[in-house]
């Protein structure tokens, strides 16, 4: 027998109440790996982008669009190295299935966005075919989409000039991420800018928003002040930030996710302090005559601390990264669907692993102190 | 048997239980030889337990001197005493107190988990101590799967194992009939005659104190006769 196998006997004493328990920081840390991952993938653009590129859209929200017209002016700005622009298509696959699709000139986009990988010959037939579209790995995969394909899209924004809500493009290219990352984020559409601006009912000459390609990611600040003195107290004035504030700000329309997620762990992890430290308390409290034995025999009062913060760190270790190897799991199986490229990756293993450590200390440390302080005479006399 | 194994000299010892202070021990003297099966008795409160407390290094006196081996341990901090009596003292109570999750082997090896020796070192030392309590043969039986007089030649072979130099025994017949406490006392006697060893053992049975070599009477927290059992 050694030290960590009387602590696992220790913890099997009450089998039933033992497995409940870890039922329940299994669940906790299955909660805290989905949600977490969440919160990474709302702000994962933000991190793999850096500040390599600007998006500029119009200064009161990016449901206004802006003129192409600023382009020429944007494109002057020292700095710029290239501009692609993009139009929310709101895109509609069949009944109601909601799509990310944009409108974007096809040149641009493979020169802006060097990190969509694609055969060149996909590139030029994406330039060359007016009705043309392409489509990323995953949104290829889920529909079961093949190039050659004339795909019907319905547009709940920009009906054709017919009225007719209902487009139809013929997918001439599936493009790939450079890296496993990109790879993940391949649930976008792109449709030709030009083709789109003609056909469509409303509009011509506008797009939501600018993204600029910087030659210097350090002079970002710079270019996004230039950009917006430029048109300030004009019809169109602008916004100008890096591609993660516009991506968070873009999920932020939906409610502030993180402050969502946090309260939501802070009511899953309240539950649990009280339910797991209540066991580990009555835990101790049932064996304090045991607990003296112990200390008769020679265990000083911090090997009986440890022995019951190694109890309760047991059941958390355990329960926690059981809850997180299933959070793993789901993660993979919603992430390979493709629209929503959930992964429960490192970084929220990393928070997890943190999160298991306070939770063992919070649950474990004063029923430790307690069995650490007990003093033998009284436990033993019952007092 | 002109070694002296326990010396306490003096020793006051006074508890505070709500808002009074109650005295237990009113400097007591008693000197136990190496070797020695003496015998605690006294009324209820007279400080048997206390006194063995003391012998073990389970408390400290209030004022006075508490010498086990030659080492005064009434000036030993927590930690320091929790170690001495890992190496010099064995506990055996009323209750048996085994680790109810433990089989008999487990609860036995337990104090030797203190100790530098290897795990097949750990298995011989248990071994030996149970077969000591004749109980070899239920080395893989849990607690609640032995009689009670088992429990406590467990309990024994626990306080055993570590081959300490006395053994601290309180009521260790209370909770047994005549015919195991017999057993248990017989035991214990073996141990004394045989393997030398230091016996100091609170109890209220007369019976059960004949078994020991000396009988000290406690009233009131002070030492009032000793007389020499008839075993």
């Amino acid at each position: 027998m050694t030290r960590t196998g009387f602590v696992f006997a220790n913890l099997l004493r009450k089998k039933t109440r033992t497995m409940l328990t870890l039922l329940s920081v299994v669940t906790a840390f299955l909660l805290f790996g989905l949600l977490q991952a969440v919160n990474v993938l709302f702000s994962a653009g933000a991190e793999f982008v850096g500040a390599t590129r600007l998006v500029t859209q119009a200064r009161v929200s990016f449901t206004q669009s802006l003129p192409m017209r600023l382009l020429p002016q944007i494109e002057s700005v020292p700095g710029v190295e290239k501009v692609m622009w993009a139009q929310w298509f709101g895109a509609v696959w069949q009944e109601n299935t909601q799509l990310i699709f944009f409108a974007t000139d096809p040149g641009r986009l493979h020169e802006v966005y060097p990190e969509y990988v694609m055969p060149d010959q996909q590139w030029k037939a994406f330039a060359e075919t007016r009705t043309g579209m392409i489509v990323g790995r995953n949104l290829a995969d889920q529909y079961g989409w093949r190039i050659g394909d004339k795909v019907p899209i319905f547009s709940n924004i920009f009906p054709q000039k017919d009225g007719s809500k209902a487009w139809t493009f013929d997918l001439v290219g599936i493009y790939d991420g450079k890296d496993q990352e990109w790879q993940r984020n391949t649930n976008v559409g792109w449709i030709n800018f030009a083709y789109f601006d003609e056909a469509n009912q409303f509009g011509s000459g506008r797009a939501g928003t600018f993204t600029l390609k910087l030659a210097n990611p350090d002079q970002a600040a710079q270019v996004a002040q230039t950009i917006d003195a430029m048109f300030e107290n004009s019809p169109d004035e602008t916004k100008t930030q890096t591609e993660k504030d516009f991506n968070l700000g873009f999920f932020k329309q939906i409610g502030d996710i993180g402050l969502i997620v946090r309260w939501i762990l802070f009511a899953v992890f309240f539950t649990l302090l009280l339910v797991v430290g209540n066991t580990i308390a009555q835990s101790v409290r049932e064996r304090i005559p045991e607990l003296a034995i112990l200390k008769t025999l020679g265990f000083t009062d911090g090997d009986v601390l440890g022995f019951v913060l190694a109890e309760a760190a047991a059941i958390c270790v355990i329960g926690g990264l059981l809850g997180l190897g299933v959070a793993t799991v789901i993660g993979i199986a919603i992430g390979s669907g493709g629209n929503f490229p959930l992964a429960v990756d490192y970084r929220v293993w990393f928070a997890g692993v943190l999160a298991i450590i306070g939770l063992s200390l919070a649950v474990g440390l004063l029923p430790a102190l307690r069995a650490g302080r007990l003093s033998i005479v009284d436990a033993l006399a019952g007092r | 048997m002109s070694e002296a194994m326990v010396r306490v000299s003096n020793v006051y010892k006074s508890y505070v239980r709500g808002n009074q202070k109650v005295e237990v021990l009113h400097g007591l003297t008693l000197e136990i030889p190496k070797g020695d099966f003496v015998a605690l008795m006294g009324p209820s409160g007279s400080g048997k337990t206390t006194l063995l407390n003391l012998i073990g290094g389970l408390d400290r006196p209030t004022s006075g001197e508490v010498l086990v081996g030659g080492q005064r341990i009434d000036q030993l901090s927590s930690a320091q005493l929790a170690k001495w009596r890992a190496r010099n003292v064995g506990f055996v109570f009323q209750f048996y107190n085994l680790m109810p999750v433990l089989t008999a082997e487990r609860n036995v090896e337990l104090p030797l988990l203190l100790t530098s020796l290897g795990a097949a070192q750990r298995r011989k030392s248990v071994a030996v101590a149970l077969e000591v309590v004749g109980l070899s043969d239920r080395a893989r039986h849990k607690p609640k799967e032995l009689s009670g007089g088992q429990e406590q030649r467990v309990a024994i072979a626990r306080a055993l194992v570590s081959d300490p130099t006395i053994l601290i025994c309180d009521e260790p017949t209370g909770d047994l009939d005549r015919k195991t406490a017999d057993e248990i006392l017989g035991l214990l006697q073996l141990l004394n005659r045989e393997h030398g060893k230091t016996i100091v053992m609170v109890t209220h049975d007369p019976k059960a104190a004949e078994f020991a070599r000396r009988i000290l009477h406690l009233e009131k927290g002070q030492l009032l006769e000793q007389t020499t059992a008839a075993a």
